[in-house]
């Protein structure tokens, strides 16, 4: 069946001479695995990584007599996106079968939204080059995965594990509506950071909870007809989402060049060689004989049921960095803290009890983004409350400590011990900054003795060394000494 | 609509059936049967009538999401024609 056929194409990387000749258009397949505990048509657990045909029951191994059901929550899940991406939600839904064989799909058919997707239209907004630039889609719908294929083990048997099969899955699909590679994976970043944001798939491409196939064709530019399209599948990071569609384009035009015919084909990526190769021609038109799916219930969905959904929609990540902006923040500070739900959440925590916002900002992005991936966790798990960053926040912001000090003394005391104050950890640790004038005066003292050739030289005029003097003082008092007070009264000395 | 035996032959494929000759020739005249019954429905107006996509009134039946139900691997793979301890085992689909 399938049958690999790997191909020698003619390579060369020089398209850049082609850029302004040919036109690239792409069209994206993502297929997100919807964080639910159960699958869509059952109650066996879609847990990664279970014991081979553990997870199955008689309705996913496709056993005759079996009622499914749907799962309420990958429902829920697919209009999340659906609201997200600014789609127009079906009301009157129905499951379809898709006839065809294939030994990872047990029942002989898989169970899809062939005529009413659930979500219709839409975009997805990204950044590229330009500017922002929304791109199209043609629908999200709801579908059941396979199971899995593994060809290594036995000789002359491919082994089938059902566990995955009937795992709820959304196919967000794009109109033909991106023109580079780099626009496809800022879309496929884009799309993953949505999908973690509301907390319906972990977006873990590695494991395949995030699939990516790209429909990639070429044509002259101002031509308004699209070229014959290749389907290149196995897109397992973003940056081979990337990688293979840059190859493929370079490929196609090669192609075009030479005066050849592209094949409409399904094609694979090689990471290993950073090329593709043909998987199967399409030369057999499929006939899926889709019909609705006799077993399950349609399902209508209420406008109280999408307002539900709605109304418990987290702010989006582009809502809350124009929201940031709006607060003082730098774009690339408000973007920072937009990365993952799990910064931006605990920033706002942080914002409600300060508005140092940009001090904040700078300690989320600085110090704790670094602690936190040191440590392997995510924000949600940091254990330093939100209070208490606030209380050390104020402290820099009083001169009670200096921002070193307060990154790299007291911080690490204080995660792991929300109990703790950072004024008790700085005065426990002697910590404090002091514009105590006769302490400091002894430091300043000090650094004068012991420097008298750079003492003369600042006095005959190098006024620049008066840097290097506070500087010493900071070291003797292990930064304790407020540095505006230090400089005051060097000043005096040495002027007097 | 008549039944040719590039039907039946393009039939026989999408079902993965492989099927004697003198068995098309009855398949043939069965399906001939069957169509014809069909087309029979043809012959009603039904402009404005909306496709009826399932038998029971009953809509929106929905299952919460929880985890239950599952049997174990021994189960699972009691009825397999070709199995190993884990897997369920089919021909080859990867020519290497």
């Amino acid at each position: 069946m399938l049958q690999l056929i790997p191909l020698q194409p003619f390579i060369t990387r020089n398209t850049m001479s082609f850029a302004d000749k040919y036109e690239a258009v792409i069209g994206l397949e993502v297929h997100a695995q919807l964080a639910t505990a159960s699958k869509l048509f059952c109650g066996d657990s879609t847990a990664f990584g279970a014991a081979p045909n553990t997870h199955v029951s008689a309705i996913t191994l496709g056993h005759p007599g079996t009622l499914p059901m749907t799962n309420k929550k990958a429902v829920e899940y697919a209009i999340k996106m659906g609201l997200a991406c600014h789609c127009e939600i079906e009301r009157y839904n129905y499951f379809a079968r898709k006839n065809y064989f294939y030994p990872d799909l047990p029942k002989g058919y898989q169970v899809s939204q062939h005529t009413t997707p659930i979500c219709k239209g839409g975009y997805v907004m990204i950044k590229t080059e330009t500017g922002n630039r929304d791109i199209q889609l043609n629908r999200i719908h709801l579908e059941e995965d396979a199971g899995k294929s593994i060809h290594d083990i036995e000789e002359d048997y491919t082994c089938v594990d059902y566990n995955r099969a009937g795992t709820p899955l959304i196919e967000i699909v794009t109109e033909p509506d991106l023109h580079t590679a780099d626009e496809a994976y800022q879309y496929v970043t884009e799309v993953r950071r949505l999908v973690r944001w509301l907390g319906i798939c972990d977006g873990n491409m590695e494991e395949g909870s995030l699939r990516c196939d790209a429909n990639v064709s070429v044509r002259l530019k101002g031509e308004t007809k699209l070229g014959t399209k290749v389907e290149v599948k196995n897109l397992n990071s973003i940056r081979n989402v990337k990688r293979a569609i840059e190859y493929e384009i370079t490929r196609m035009i090669n192609l075009l060049e030479k005066g050849e015919r592209i094949i409409q084909q399904t094609r694979s990526f090689d990471a290993s060689t950073d090329t593709t190769f043909a998987i199967r021609d399409k030369e057999e038109a499929n006939d899926y004989r889709y019909f609705p799916e006799p077993d399950l219930s349609p399902f209508h969905l209420s406008e109280s049921f999408i307002q539900n959904i709605q109304e418990a929609q987290p702010a989006l990540p582009y809502e809350l960095q124009e929201k940031y902006k709006v607060a003082g923040l730098s774009e690339y500070d408000a973007a920072q803290l937009c990365t993952e739900k799990e910064i931006s959440d605990y920033y706002n925590k942080v914002i409600k009890h300060t508005t140092h916002y940009k001090a904040a900002a700078n300690w989320i992005n600085g110090p704790l983004r670094q602690h936190v991936n040191d440590a392997k966790i995510t924000f949600d798990q940091l254990q330093l409350s939100p209070l208490q960053l606030v209380a050390l926040i104020q402290m820099v912001e009083d001169g009670k400590v200096n921002f070193s000090v307060a990154s790299q003394r007291i911080l690490p005391v204080l995660i792991g011990n929300e109990e703790l104050t950072p004024l008790e950890v700085a005065t426990e640790m002697n910590l404090l900054q002091t514009s105590n004038s006769s302490e400091i005066e002894n430091w300043i003292d000090e650094v004068i003795k012991n420097m008298p050739d750079k003492v003369t030289e600042y006095k005959r005029g190098k006024k620049g060394l008066i840097g290097l003097f506070v500087g010493e003082v900071k070291k003797r008092s292990k930064g304790k000494a407020d540095p505006k007070a230090v400089t005051d009264l060097l000043q005096q000395k040495l002027n007097a | 609509m008549k039944i040719t035996d590039e039907l039946i032959d393009e039939l026989a494929q999408l079902a993965r059936l492989e099927l004697a000759s003198e068995e098309k020739e009855g398949l043939k005249a069965d399906l001939g049967r069957m169509i014809n019954f069909v087309e029979k429905l043809n012959e009603v107006n039904t402009d404005g009538v909306e496709p009826l996509l399932h038998i029971s009134p009953r809509m929106n039946v929905l299952r919460e999401d929880e985890v239950l139900g599952s049997i174990s691997q021994e189960e699972a793979l009691r009825n397999a024609p070709a199995k190993n301890e884990a897997f369920f085992l089919v021909p080859k689909v990867i020519k290497k």
